[in-house]
């Protein structure tokens, strides 16, 4: 299928809601940047954009602004923008732009902000697979729990923010804060991630 | 088992042994897994990388499949033996470029591969030949129920397995098939068939080559959501597909022996001839001619050539590889003629009669 606008072949194709009707744009990946930038500016309370590229669906549509699943103003995105993860450091801007998220924590920190896009990509929000069937942390009796732990992502998410602020301590020359969180970080691993 | 040994031998998935084998080449898992305590790969710095390196392959050696497991230092390897590995399917081309501490777990067969520091912190997985998704599956299930037991995913429940690019987060797995699909080619349906699958929420790309236009006829299917279904929904999305798609092409084969015999014929005659004399040869058009010599074997139009050694020499043309059976570094211009040797003599050497050992 051919862009709409040239002779390209359309890998974006965007479904518009526009009071009732809908209406279909078939774009180049060119053309589609444009299209989306500008429309941005014009998105109202009663238009949605779900924009998706053939063949694999971006996370983010790249540089492009907008497809989120959700009308937003210029305003809107550049708040969102600024969110920062407290663990790895990463803002929702930078996340935008890689397509990549910086750690595990960013599910949590960015929940809100990352629920209309998952839900974009895949049509759902909720997992429905397997579970690690148990962690490697063993009770006093020296056995394993059966149910899965979530506790385990959480504590060790937190060593990713505490080994940051470990370094950021050490280019400071504060060796007192730098050896505390070293120590927290030993504790939290020695908990989860004790050798069976 | 190092890269030398390797370089003799040829993959499990190759053996063209597998069912549907003269359709489907083969069948992969891979599961994407990260641990918790760290960045994702892309954030991590290179003191991270190493430790989560070290981390996770201090913690395979100890499970029951880390005694089969050939461990391979990426992150230190020449040039021409990443790219040797990429040629095997054994990493993935963003493996062998990327920077910083990463490594693969290789078992014997070559069926199971585990990447340590690709994308996510590990990628782990499962190739079968022909259309054996289930068994693919199944091995792989296996690898992961130990795996987790010495090491702690990062999951969500809500989310499932955390990954670095929310398009693989929940079950982080990727399903795929490898198709030969000359016939439907040659008479322009493959079009048709990659916007049905589109719109079936399963991603076609072309196996080698960019884009829509595939060196060979090779094609790569797959499922593109890895939320909100379970992995064996997943699997079932995808195997489902294989069946009317060989229908398809057997089909379009049939269709192409009935209707146009001589050309057929004709065209695979002329491939396998250009393969067995040319003096320089390109990997393109090799790709190409292999591609048709490859149905003409299974329309029963070229008999003194097997399915396993096409697969093999598919795999042994390409650059690397040819650099590492001679044992020397070449240019382009070079490989064009060691590759156009090593055809003829492959096919001059008796080597058609079924061997797949190495020469």
């Amino acid at each position: 299928m051919k862009c709409q606008q040239c002779d390209h072949p359309a890998v974006f194709h965007i479904t518009e809601l526009e009071s009732g009707a809908v209406r279909e744009v078939h774009l180049c990946e060119d053309h589609a940047r444009v299209y989306l930038n500008q429309s941005e500016g014009d998105a109202g309370p009663d238009s949605l954009e779900s924009a998706e590229e053939s063949g694999k669906k971006q996370p983010t549509g790249g540089k492009l602004v907008g497809p989120l699943g959700v009308a937003q103003t210029a305003d809107e995105l550049s708040r969102l923008d600024q969110k920062v993860c407290d663990m790895c450091g990463i803002t929702f801007f930078e996340f935008r732009n890689q397509g990549r998220l910086g750690c595990p924590h960013d599910y949590i920190q960015f929940e809100r902000e990352l629920e209309p896009l998952i839900a974009n990509i895949h049509d759902a929000t909720q997992h429905t697979g397997r579970r690690p069937s148990r962690t490697s942390v063993a009770d006093a009796s020296g056995s394993f729990p059966k149910e899965p732990l979530p506790e385990s992502t959480a504590e060790l998410s937190h060593a990713i923010g505490l080994r940051r602020q470990m370094r950021e301590a050490i280019a400071c020359e504060d060796y007192e804060k730098a050896k505390e969180n070293r120590d927290l970080i030993r504790t939290i691993e020695e908990r989860w991630l004790a050798r069976t | 088992m190092k890269l030398e040994t390797l370089t003799q031998s040829i993959g499990e998935w190759l053996r063209g042994t597998g069912p549907e084998s003269d359709i489907v080449m083969s069948s992969r898992v891979r599961l994407a897994r990260n641990v918790a305590n760290y960045p994702f790969v892309s954030r991590a710095t290179d003191q991270d990388r190493a430790d989560i390196e070290r981390f996770l392959r201090e913690r395979l050696a100890t499970l029951p499949i880390g005694r089969g497991l050939e461990y391979i230092d990426v992150g230190h390897l020449e040039e021409v033996d990443r790219q040797f590995l990429v040629e095997r399917q054994l990493i993935s081309r963003e493996h062998a470029d990327a920077q910083g501490a990463r490594s693969v777990a290789i078992d014997v067969l070559e069926q199971v591969s585990l990447m340590i520091n690709e994308e996510d912190h590990l990628r782990i997985q499962c190739m079968h030949s022909g259309l054996d998704l289930r068994g693919a599956w199944e091995q792989i299930k296996v690898v992961d129920d130990q795996i987790e037991k010495v090491v702690p995913y990062a999951f969500s429940p809500r989310w499932g397995y955390l990954t670095a690019c929310p398009t693989n987060v929940g079950t982080g797995i990727r399903v795929s098939v490898m198709l030969h699909l000359p016939a439907l080619v040659i008479t322009r349906q493959i079009d048709k068939v990659f916007r049905s699958l589109h719109k079936i929420s399963l991603a076609v790309r072309g196996l080698y080559g960019e884009g829509s236009q595939a060196m060979g006829d090779f094609y790569q299917i797959s499922n593109q959501t890895t939320l909100g279904k379970t992995e064996e929904e997943l699997v079932e999305q995808v195997g489902d597909v294989v069946p009317v798609l060989i229908d398809y092409e057997r089909r379009a084969r049939e269709f192409l022996v009935r209707e146009t015999q001589q050309n057929v014929h004709d065209q695979v005659s002329r491939a396998y001839g250009i393969l067995r004399t040319a003096q320089t040869i390109s990997a393109e058009e090799t790709m190409q001619l292999l591609s048709r010599v490859r149905m003409g074997v299974l329309l029963g139009l070229i008999g003194d050539v097997k399915i396993a050694d096409i697969n093999v020499l598919l795999v042994r043309t390409q650059s690397a590889h040819l650099q590492k059976l001679r044992g020397a570094e070449l240019d382009v211009k070079d490989r064009n003629i060691e590759r156009a040797r090593y055809l003829r003599h492959y096919f001059e050497g008796g080597h058609s009669g079924g061997h797949t050992s190495a020469n």
